[in-house]
């Protein structure tokens, strides 16, 4: 065992890029490492920190400037075709060709690989088990789900038992369920096969499952150990707080990330907040920022520690990444009042040809209300946004929003609704400045009304006016984005899948925007993949195959579940599952 | 019987390459409907020869002389003359574009006839000089031939000064017809067509869809990328000849005076150049729009312009010439002309052969290049 | 009033958004003036029918004075000039076969003695037919030589056709190609770039985020369509500084009324970029269709061949031509000076284009997306 090599050996590795402005800056910052073969690796880190650098880099994809980088005993400077020989990539956007069938993408990555077509048989009925893709080998790949599409690049990457296994945040944009299954699929083959793997991620849920973890963050290597050793640096920092009778723990929770200087980081969960003390922080401000809520000590996570390195690092290196927005600094909206629903959906259908995505579904939004559409890939909840949007007109059944019939005055709605996509959707190679104006003018905001209007919006939501919108980071392309939709003030605003591959400061200070529009009146809807950001809202709504499984608060749903306590994770994967389990015994029966 | 790994990689990679193709079908429509669509109009729609023109008559003079003249224009089976009344309304008729010339026999045309100094009057609509050049050559030749008539007659038996008459023939292309140059002309459109069109987005499209990424991380060659994307549309081009040189003799009656191996083989030549040409832009572009653009105009719009197509290159000034030389549609252009009209020009053929074979290497090397295997 | 005023006002927003997009990238601005640039130059330079060099052979069996007058006619004429001369008549194949001569003139042994019995003497004239219009227009210039050595001979009726030509008067090509490149090479990008400007937004999700503004699918149409009429009329301002100040070709009718020409031209042909846009599902189906018209336009606008030329089906094909128009419409003005009432007949069509594509798209629009 001792005298195996390392499978990847790292030293003084780094590499420069030229940015957006020109200047070249360090995608990988002088690191050194080494993998023991036969683990299960985890690099993690925000956005930015280098995770797709350093993978590109041992996939032979990228040539290091400095250091050295040998991969399964091989120096990948001279020789990175046998390296690529040896190992399985899958990159963070999986090129699967759209046009070709499962079945065929399957075929050819085991003819590239020159998998002999006895062993073929036998693989590929196995991993079509694992990935739940059997029923639909004929499909073509454009036509799958995200979740769907995710598993079957997987299962491309693992036409062969490679040396080693290199997964590029394989679980970006993937909801609860699709994130289970890959990651059964990957414990498995470790399992049965002794795979040596390499995962980068932003889930600490997914680190907390491998046997060695690296921190990366700005191309540098912070901390390495296994996920014990670094959650216990985060010890005697981690506390639980319950607000008092009525005021919203997200209120609690703004409170307290609003307090950098007191309290690393919170996050609401289950009615309590969940937050880390610095620990060198004021006992007395620390005091009176509780007011008289009693904090309980709790048990420290690998995410503690994370968030803990993170600000560290940050704060060592100047200025953290992003500087969340302050309470109160958005304006409330001019128009709107009275308490009653602001959207009303009722009996709402609709099909795409024989194909039902979304079924007789009813349900209220509530003025200045934060509510979540949940489910998974696939479940009709993108249908059922695009439909309140007005992007899509329902096949039957009634859409109000904003006390407009969608039906009938669709303009006349939209002027009154903001709406930010799920992937960046602002014109990228224009400025800032000229994005919202455009927008304010799109909204028909005139003259110096619209001028007042987004150098308004700019300092509120601290953007750079002349920077380029597809160069920034993606947390300000998010703020942008925001930023646009808010301009005419709207009523209602519309976010889809906001915090998608962004990661967790970065989310941090986006919900803290979202829960301080919401305390200005603003109505927001919200989907999203991350179940623990539902504890921001007031209430949730669960969807899957088209029709509405659960519909509550937070703390209702999870008691539905039948799961008390816990993560909102397994209460939703519950939800489904007995939804599905239930449907199957209806087919059975009929 | 196992291939060899190259051999089983290669194969795979030309079915999916086959796949896509056959799966699009904006690519079916440019690879195989164009092509017939340009065929026809080609062979229907275009030409340049002149037919029924119409020309306005001003007869001002009545002489036995000038309605002789007149009767000869009006005898041409090129012209269809219009008998006006007046110059100023043949002047119109030209203005308004109704006729494109207008033959004025002045009141004096007979007087000055027997002074030996008779002037006909020909006014052209210049715009379309193409058309007004060849009308010239018409008018001038049904006027003199009028003319030289009335000079055998007035001189029977007598030896007057012998004449110098023109026995012309016109090799290759005995007729004259202009569809006969342009549709094999149109053979070499095609193949650069499907190069420029088609091959210049398939690695473009790879970049931008991600698809490269997973494929580099696998033991796939460069060169069999490359040879898998030239393979489809390698067919895709030899159907497209087979429809040619078919509609050509068969619609068109071009005749086809070379050995058919002879068109197979240069055609062959140069469709690899072309799709190596779209290939070579699509990976130094990485971006389809780009790709498109690029081959557009380093592809297609010489190939049209520069090659000897419709505009001869004996009319070009130097420098154009000289970039003429380097667009190697120029060279498969002249040999498929030769093949299609005059026969089997060995000698030619090689020579374009090599040509192309030369191009062929730059190409795959810098393609080559384009596509190792790394993403910075 | 106050909506109308509403409506431009965000209908300019998005024309400038447009704009900026559009030359913020210097590839962009590359792309849209170098090719209208290169190629007019190009064009003015290749696109040419008029012969001014013809090489030839001699094969003159005839060896006499008479033969080698004619032949100083020909070479005086500047445009023949003598490649080979040669000995047997078997050299006159492969001379023409190999493309060294585009024509072979053979005297008989007996044609100074014909000559001077007053007999008809033969010269035989071959020509290379592989380019057939080249071959006739050799044999035109031949002929011309042979009938004014045969008038000054007085071997044939003085009657001298007095040629004039209207709006060109030496009958040169590149009057009749340029100006129609004016119109032709604008409409080649602005097609595309009609066709790629909803094809792109919809590829790279932002047209969703235009969906959910107030704006309404002909209003979003509209304010995709002037910037690419912009971008038209630039490229067709490149092209007729160059035509006119480069290659010096003079321009007769009035400024202002091509301009309004083009517009309408222009219009149309975004009509129908945008009817492509609305039906393209991604960029790349976007360019192919638009590649697919454009050849089929091009060649059926009688811009190399005359439109009086084709078939009858075809000469009623082109009547939805907008490039058939186009090209008409400027010739007459550049070259023949026409006045508004004499282009009515151009304008009118491309009006009737313009004003069929661009609710055609709109509704495509609307429809292509639900």
């Amino acid at each position: 065992m001792t005298d195996t090599p390392p499978s990847v050996v790292i030293e003084g590795l780094s590499k420069k890029f030229d940015g957006p402005d020109g200047k070249p800056f360090a995608a990988i910052d002088d690191i050194t490492l080494s993998i023991r073969p036969g683990t299960l690796t985890a690099f993690v880190g925000p956005d930015g920190a280098g995770k797709t650098t350093l993978m590109r880099m041992m996939a032979g994809l990228l040539r290091p400037d400095t250091g050295t980088l040998r991969v399964l005993d091989t120096d990948l400077r001279t020789d990175p075709q046998s390296v690529q020989n040896r190992i399985s990539y899958m990159p963070q956007r999986f090129g699967l060709y759209e046009d070709l069938s499962i079945q065929e993408n399957l075929d050819l990555y085991a003819d590239l690989h020159g998998v002999p077509l006895d062993v073929r048989k036998e693989r590929f009925a196995r991993l079509l088990a694992m990935t739940d893709l059997a029923g639909f080998t004929t499909r073509p790949a454009g036509k799958l789900s995200g979740g769907m599409k995710q598993k079957l690049g997987l299962a491309c990457t693992l036409v062969r038992v490679p040396d080693l296994l290199l997964l590029d945040e394989p679980s970006v944009g993937v909801d609860p369920l699709s994130r289970r299954d890959l990651w059964q699929i990957i414990e498995q083959l470790i399992e049965e096969e002794g795979l040596s793997v390499i995962v980068s991620t932003a889930y600490m849920d997914e680190a907390e499952r491998c046997d060695q973890v690296f921190v990366l963050n700005r191309g540098m290597k912070l901390a390495e150990g296994t996920p014990a050793e670094l959650t216990k640096r985060a010890q005697g920092l981690t506390y639980v707080v319950t607000p008092d009778a009525g005021v919203p723990a997200r209120d609690l929770q703004a409170r307290l990330i609003d307090a950098p200087d007191l309290v690393v980081d919170a996050v609401p969960s289950g009615g309590q907040v969940r937050f880390i003390r610095r620990p060198d922080c004021d006992e007395a401000g620390f005091a009176q920022l509780l007011h008289d809520c009693a904090p309980e000590p709790r048990e420290e996570e690998l995410e503690d520690a994370f968030m803990l390195l993170l600000r560290q690092h940050d704060e060592a290196v100047q200025g953290s990444a992003i500087t969340p927005l302050a309470a109160g600094t958005v304006a409330p909206p001019s128009n709107g009042n009275g308490n009653g629903p602001v959207i009303l959906v009722r009996d709402l259908v609709r099909r795409f040809g024989d194909f039902t995505a979304v079924a007789n579904t009813s349900f209220d939004v509530r003025r200045g209300e934060i509510f979540g559409l949940l489910g998974p890939n696939g479940a009709g909840k993108t249908t059922t946004f695009r439909m309140l949007c007005g992007l899509l007109p329902a096949t039957s059944g009634e859409l109000q929003v904003a006390g407009v019939n969608l039906r009938k005055a669709r303009a006349a709605a939209r002027a009154r609704i903001g709406y930010v996509a799920q992937k960046f959707s602002l014109y990228s190679n224009i400025s800032v400045y000229e994005n919202l104006d455009f927008f304010g003018g799109a909204y028909g905001l005139r003259g110096s009304r619209r001028r007042d209007r987004v150098r308004e919006i700019i300092r509120q939501f601290d953007l750079d006016p002349d920077a380029q919108s597809g160069n920034l980071p993606l947390g300000y392309k998010q703020r942008l984005a925001m930023a646009a939709g808010l301009l005419h003030e709207p009523e209602i605003l519309f976010l889809d899948e906001p915090t998608s591959g962004i990661d967790p400061l970065a989310r941090r200070a986006f919900w803290r925007t979202i829960t301080s529009l919401s305390q200005s009146g603003v109505t927001i809807v919200v989907t999203t993949h991350f179940m623990e950001e539902a504890e921001y809202c007031d209430r949730i709504a669960i969807q899957d195959a088209g029709h509405l499984l659960a519909l509550g608060t937070p703390r209702e749903v999870r008691e539905r579940s039948g799961l008390r306590a816990g993560h909102m994770n397994e209460a939703f994967i519950a939800i489904v599952e007995q939804a599905r389990a239930a449907e199957r015994e209806g087919q059975e029966a009929a | 019987m196992t291939l060899s790994p190259f051999l089983t990689r290669l194969i795979a990679l030309i079915r999916k390459e086959n796949r896509q193709m056959l799966r699009d079908r904006s690519n079916l429509m440019v690879g195989f409907f164009l092509p017939v669509v340009l065929i026809l109009l080609f062979g229907y729609g275009l030409s340049f020869d002149v037919k029924n023109a119409p020309i306005a008559l001003v007869l001002e003079d009545n002489s036995s002389v000038a309605r002789e003249v007149v009767s000869g224009i009006e005898g041409s089976r090129y012209l269809v003359p219009v008998r006006t009344e007046s110059m100023k309304q043949a002047e119109a008729l030209l203005r308004a574009g109704r006729v494109d010339a207008i033959v004025r026999v002045p009141v004096d045309f007979a007087r000055s006839q027997m002074r030996g100094e008779a002037k006909v009057q020909l006014i052209l609509n210049g715009v379309d000089s193409t058309t007004s050049t060849t009308l010239q050559a018409y008018i001038n030749g049904a006027i003199g031939t009028v003319m030289l008539r009335r000079l055998d007659r007035g001189t029977d038996g007598a030896a007057g000064p012998g004449s110098v008459t023109l026995v012309q023939r016109t090799w290759f292309n005995e007729a004259g017809i202009s569809t006969w140059y342009l549709v094999p002309g149109l053979v070499v459109l095609i193949m650069t067509l499907v190069g420029a069109f088609l091959t210049s987005m398939l690695i473009a499209r790879e970049w931008e869809r991600g698809t490269l990424e997973a494929l580099f991380v696998t033991p796939v060659r460069p060169l069999e990328l490359i040879l898998a994307k030239l393979a489809p549309y390698l067919v895709v081009g030899l159907i497209d000849l087979a429809v040619c040189v078919l509609t050509a003799r068969i619609l068109f009656q071009v005749p086809i005076r070379g050995s058919l191996l002879a068109i197979l083989v240069t055609s062959i030549a140069y469709l690899v150049v072309s799709l190596l040409m779209g290939l070579f832009i699509s990976g130094v572009t990485r971006n389809q729009f780009a790709a498109s653009q690029m081959a557009l105009l380093t592809s297609f719009m010489p190939a049209l312009m520069l090659s000897g197509f419709v505009f001869d290159l004996r009319n070009v000034p130097l420098a154009v010439w000289v970039a003429s030389q380097i667009v190697p549609a120029t060279h498969f252009m002249g040999v498929i002309k030769t093949l299609f009209l005059a026969g089997t020009n060995w000698p030619m053929v090689l020579q374009s052969c090599a040509i192309m074979f030369g191009y062929s290497l730059v190409l795959l090397m810098l393609t080559w290049r384009t596509i190792r295997k790394r993403l910075d | 009033m106050e909506a109308i005023i509403d409506t431009l006002a965000k209908i300019f927003s998005l024309c400038r958004k447009e704009v900026i997009a559009l030359l913020k990238d210097p590839a962009n601005r590359v792309i849209l003036i170098g090719p209208a640039l290169v190629q007019s130059l190009l064009f003015g330079y290749a696109a040419t029918f008029d012969l001014k060099h013809v090489p030839y052979a001699v094969f003159d069996q005839s060896h006499s004075a008479a033969s080698t007058e004619f032949l100083a006619r020909l070479d005086g004429t500047g445009i023949f000039e003598r490649e080979a001369t040669l000995t047997t008549s078997q050299q006159i194949a492969p001379v023409i076969r190999d493309g060294r001569a585009l024509m072979a003139v053979s005297f008989p042994a007996d044609f100074a003695s014909d000559l001077s019995a007053g007999r008809e003497a033969k010269v035989q004239v071959i020509f290379d037919g592989r380019n057939s219009t080249t071959a006739g227009a050799a044999a035109g210039y031949v002929n011309t030589v042979i009938a004014a050595y045969n008038r000054e001979r007085g071997a044939a009726a003085p009657v001298v056709v007095e040629r004039r030509a209207w709006f060109n008067p030496n009958l040169d090509s590149r009057w009749q190609i340029l100006p129609a490149m004016i119109a032709t090479l604008s409409m080649l990008q602005t097609l595309l770039l009609a066709a790629l400007s909803v094809a792109r937004e919809r590829e790279q999700g932002t047209f969703d985020q235009l969906l959910v503004t107030p704006l309404t699918p002909l209003q979003i149409l509209v304010g995709k369509a002037v910037p690419s009429v912009l971008v038209g009329l630039t490229q067709s301002t490149i092209i007729l500084m160059i035509t006119r100040f480069w290659f010096h070709i003079p321009m007769e009718g009035s400024v202002w009324l091509l301009y309004l020409g083009l517009l309408g031209f222009t219009s149309a042909s975004v009509g129908i970029g945008m009817s492509i846009s609305a039906l393209a599902l991604n960029m790349q189906q976007a360019m192919l269709y638009t590649f697919f018209i454009i050849l089929p336009l091009a060649l059926l606008s009688g811009l190399i061949t005359p439109v009086r030329n084709m078939p009858e089906v075809l000469q009623i094909a082109t009547y939805a031509n907008p490039l058939r128009f186009g090209v008409d419409l400027v010739r007459r003005i550049y070259l023949e000076g026409a006045g508004l009432g004499d282009i009515a007949h151009d304008f009118l069509p491309l009006l009737v284009v313009a004003s069929v594509t661009m609710p055609l798209a709109a509704w495509l629009f609307r429809n292509r997306l639900a």
